[in-house]
């Protein structure tokens, strides 16, 4: 991100608009979706950092967020949020996975339209940030607490305000 | 039929961004970032990395659109169609052969880009910043394609559609809708 502030730039918007703006799903829920495509796609990074973000955001409750890694049908989180997951994963896989039955058992449990598309991009969002940060082969450390504290600090200010502490200050308009 | 209730008439990515218009933003200014501003990889050369991965991904849309983008930038339709059937043997410089082997790598998973990939890459002459944003365009698609393909959208089969589609892209970029 910080070699490339002109590309870190939409990058963080969009992980803003996805994973903080107000939206019927809250913060917490769509970060465990983040967490869950960034586990599949074995990205240790991602990973990790969404799921010490989800915590945050769920009053720490980090046995949930190991849970819905581990399966998520057995989470304790509602049925809405199971059925956008299986969504979730079928878009990992690939977007031509993801059925009219998927959509309708997502529908029937109370996902609207907007949480629908925003469960399909967010997992299509971290099939790209996934990639770019395995590809690049970045450090990735392996420090729980690093994790830990730095998602509490995203959880409380978002991405683009942290996102200042690495990147050019962006020249401001006269 | 699209999976939601996405706006009648807009082909592919257009009906979703349409429909969100706060993800568009963002999702604009990226291809817009990638694949137009000025970079020492011409645009040509990385409309055909997104239409390489597209067309690995197997999304129709955006390996016809971005193909046509690629073929407008290069006067070329032939090329395009080589790189997609067997870039190694396509008539490009030995620099973009090793790129779109990274960027195929990433396709599948960014852990498979190798030590070797890089430094092949390297050899033929790229810079970090072409290596990084090869890994980025084809990260990237891997979103766009799954979001035009995990929405169900209109994604028709018009040649022309695509080509008028296509100079639009070479020419404006990505910033406004083609379809206004």
């Amino acid at each position: 991100m910080a070699f490339r502030p002109e590309t870190a730039k939409p990058l963080n918007e969009l992980v803003e608009v996805l994973l903080r703006s107000p939206n019927s799903l809250t913060p917490g829920e769509r970060e465990l979706i983040a967490t869950y495509v960034s586990y599949l796609n074995d990205c240790h990074y991602c990973q990790s950092i969404h799921g010490a973000i989800a915590a945050a955001h769920l009053d720490g409750d980090e046995e949930l967020v190991r849970r819905v890694k581990a399966d998520f049908q057995y989470a304790d989180i509602s049925d809405k949020l199971k059925a956008l997951l299986v969504i979730a994963s079928k878009v990992q896989r690939g977007g031509k996975q993801v059925t009219v039955e998927d959509v309708a058992s997502a529908r029937s449990a109370g996902a609207t339209d907007i949480e629908i598309h925003d469960t399909v991009l967010i997992a299509a969002a971290f099939c790209m940030y996934n990639r770019y940060v395995d590809g690049l082969a970045t450090v990735q450390p392996q420090d729980e607490d690093m994790y830990r504290q730095r998602g509490k600090m995203v959880a409380r200010d978002g991405y683009v305000s942290v996102s200042k502490t690495y990147l050019p200050v962006q020249p401001t308009a006269r | 039929m699209a999976h939601i209730a996405l706006p009648e008439g807009l082909p592919g990515i257009s009906s979703g961004f349409a429909f969100r218009p706060e993800t568009a933003k963002p999702m604009r200014e990226l291809a817009h970032v990638l694949l137009h501003e000025p970079n020492s990889l011409t645009p040509g050369e990385r409309e055909l990395i997104a239409t390489y991965v597209s067309s690995q991904n197997n999304c129709y849309f955006c390996q016809t659109s971005h193909g046509a983008a690629a073929a407008c930038h290069l006067g070329d339709e032939d090329v395009v169609r080589r790189v997609k059937l067997d870039f190694t043997n396509a008539p490009i410089s030995s620099k973009l052969k090793a790129l779109l082997a990274i960027a195929g790598k990433v396709q599948r998973d960014g852990k498979l880009v190798t030590a070797e990939d890089v430094k092949r890459a390297r050899d033929e002459g790229a810079s970090d910043i072409e290596i990084h944003d090869t890994v980025l365009i084809a990260a990237a698609f891997c979103m766009y394609n799954r979001y035009v393909d995990g929405l169900d959208t209109w994604q028709p089969h018009n040649d022309g559609m695509y080509t008028k589609m296509g100079r639009h892209l070479a020419e404006k970029g990505y910033l406004k809708s083609s379809q206004e």
